[in-house]
């Protein structure tokens, strides 16, 4: 008998196949407009000139959105936004879960109110945000000087609003990090952790030989949530400033927004969210082959 | 039991410090919020925190500005806008149970060519930038009809709750041990049978954490009804931004109308806190 004859029917191997076919369907019905809006970036589309849809012209908009004046000023804001973010929210995050696993009442009647902020929608927990930072109905700057330190313009001033707005994407999922990495913390065998303790290991030699290898797999979940989302973020910057002060905060979704909805210039925007695509899907792959890696090394593999 | 040291004591105490004053910054905006409310109209720009508390913004939210003062800005239909935010959560959740348990199933029970492809296709509807299937849609919608429509939304939701379903129920399935399945094949069950009358009570608890915490998505949503919706289906987030953005700010009005738009959300989070991590991480950490 070849190999051949010891596979299982057809109808058997097509078995799975037909049980996921409504998702294969609604997968299709997904990818058929992410294939036109790479069809369209190759295009002159405009909404305002007919039948610019069918005009070919190859690379010319991503060739404009490079050479463009603000696509380095773009790209860093894009970048500024999701690093800052990201790495603030996995710090105290860990601080925070580090916090939470010890023994103690505070902890415990604290945890269930830790999930609050993710849950509310973004744009309303911007527009929470928003108001607090208001001249004039706002709490914010009158709890400053009252304090002593001086009041601040958060969003509408450029040097303060990529702070504002990170200052909330900071309140909204810095839960998240915590969560997942009191989750990892408390996965944690406790055999490693006596032996080190009796042998009289200090904090920072248990902290950076034991814990934070075992945590690995958890803080690269963390980051590959958060990375990828504040790098495509925009509930956030949308409601506090759609995009502004001017061009402050303009990141590559922003752009792309305001390019093909607002200016109705469809194939300029599409080149945006398409480079934001690829760089997420590289850097993903990435981080989920380091997450597996990872996963093996605690294992102690 | 060992006795503290003074060191373990002060660290205790410290810690429990830092545990409160993180609590404070993360719910002093949402306790803010519903103080906000509660405070009527003239008292709104005085910052003081001993005020009359009143209903009266909640009253005009919901049955839209029978007690409000003369002058004031009619309320928009938020009672509408809430409905919409329902119906369409609930829907796309419903289609995406119907679509994504037998995807989870199959992925979880089967081995085939091209399996981990499509499981990883649909993990990238979760990091992709919604903008790019959005973009196409707005025109495509428009000629097809289904531009600011239930079943348009619907569809379109479908990129935020299925990919979620889907991988966190193919992760319950997986704990799930094919013994049981065989067994009762054994013992003459139908396909059928074995999946409604075994393995889905099975999972039931996860899977309705799932589908609840896809709701929340669906709900908690903003760009799909900002791009693709407008008056009919517009949902209370879009509404939500709109309370600012009239010539008059009535932030006490916006302030109910959030609250009452995140009360579903706080209920349902607490409800399903157990197999929050695993949802959330996509079924990565089991928590």
């Amino acid at each position: 008998m070849t190999e051949e004859d010891l596979r299982p029917p057809l109808a058997v191997r097509i078995r799975p196949w037909l049980i996921a076919l409504p998702a294969l369907l609604v997968l299709i019905g997904i990818l058929y407009p992410f294939l036109t809006a790479i069809y369209y970036s190759f295009t002159a589309y405009q909404l305002n000139r007919p039948g610019s849809m069918d005009q070919f012209v190859g690379l010319r908009n991503y060739w404009r959105m490079i050479t463009d004046d603000d696509f380095l000023y773009s790209t860093y804001i894009t970048l500024a936004y999701a690093l800052l973010a990201t790495g603030i929210e996995l710090v105290i995050g860990l601080v925070i879960a580090l916090l939470l696993n010890r023994e103690s009442r505070v902890a415990k009647i604290l945890t269930p109110m830790l999930i609050f902020p993710m849950m509310i929608a973004p744009v309303i927990g911007t527009l929470i945000w928003k108001v607090m930072m208001q001249p004039s109905v706002g709490i914010l700057n009158p709890m400053f000087t009252a304090i002593g330190l001086p009041s601040l313009q958060w969003a509408a001033a450029p040097e303060t609003a990529l702070m504002s707005v990170v200052l909330v994407d900071f309140w909204m999922f810095t839960p998240f990090a915590a969560l997942i990495l009191t989750a990892g913390l408390r996965s944690f065998p406790n055999a490693p952790f006596e032996a080190a303790r009796v042998d009289g290991a200090s904090f920072w030699f248990t902290f950076r030989n034991l814990t934070l290898p075992m945590l690995m797999p958890f803080l690269t979940i963390v980051v590959v949530f958060r990375l990828m989302d504040s790098l495509k973020m925009f509930d956030i910057i949308f409601a506090m400033t759609e995009g502004g002060p001017g061009n402050t905060l303009m990141t590559y979704e922003l752009t792309a927004y305001r390019t093909s909805i607002q200016f109705q210039k469809l194939a300029q925007g599409l080149t945006y969210a398409i480079l934001l695509y690829i760089i997420i899907y590289i850097s993903s792959q990435y981080l989920i082959k380091f997450w597996g890696r990872a996963q093996r090394r605690a294992a102690g593999f | 039991m060992q006795k503290r040291t003074p060191t373990q004591i002060l660290a205790s105490i410290l810690s429990d410090g830092l545990l409160v004053i993180y609590f404070i910054f993360a719910l002093f905006p949402l306790v803010w919020l519903v103080l906000i409310s509660l405070k009527s109209t003239d008292q709104l720009f005085s910052t003081q925190f001993l005020f009359k508390p009143t209903l009266d913004n909640y009253y005009a939210i919901i049955f839209g500005d029978s007690r409000a003062a003369a002058g004031v800005v009619a309320s928009q239909d938020f009672p509408r806008y809430f409905m919409n935010s329902l119906i369409l959560s609930t829907g796309s959740v419903i289609i995406s149970l119907l679509v994504g348990v037998p995807a989870a199933y199959a992925l979880a029970r089967y081995n085939f060519k091209g399996k981990e492809d499509l499981a990883f296709t649909f993990l990238s509807f979760r990091f992709a930038p919604e903008l790019v299937v959005i973009i196409p849609l707005s025109v495509l919608y428009r000629q097809l009809g289904l531009y600011d429509t239930y079943y348009g939304m619907i569809w379109v939701l479908q990129l935020v709750t299925l990919p979620l379903l889907i991988w966190v129920l193919r992760s319950y399935f997986e704990d799930i041990s094919p013994d049981i399945e065989q067994a009762a094949m054994i013992d003459g069950y139908s396909w059928w049978r074995i999946f409604f009358d075994i393995l889905l009570p099975l999972v039931r608890p996860g899977l309705a954490a799932a589908a609840l915490l896809a709701f929340i998505f669906a709900w908690n949503n903003f760009i799909f009804p900002l791009v693709l919706g407008a008056g009919h289906t517009q949902t209370v987030t879009v509404a939500a931004l709109g309370y600012l953005s009239s010539a008059q700010s009535f932030f006490n009005r916006m302030a109910a109308a959030s609250v009452i738009s995140s009360i579903p959300q706080i209920v349902l989070a607490l409800s399903i806190q157990r197999y929050l991590i695993r949802g959330l991480s996509f079924g990565a950490v089991k928590g």
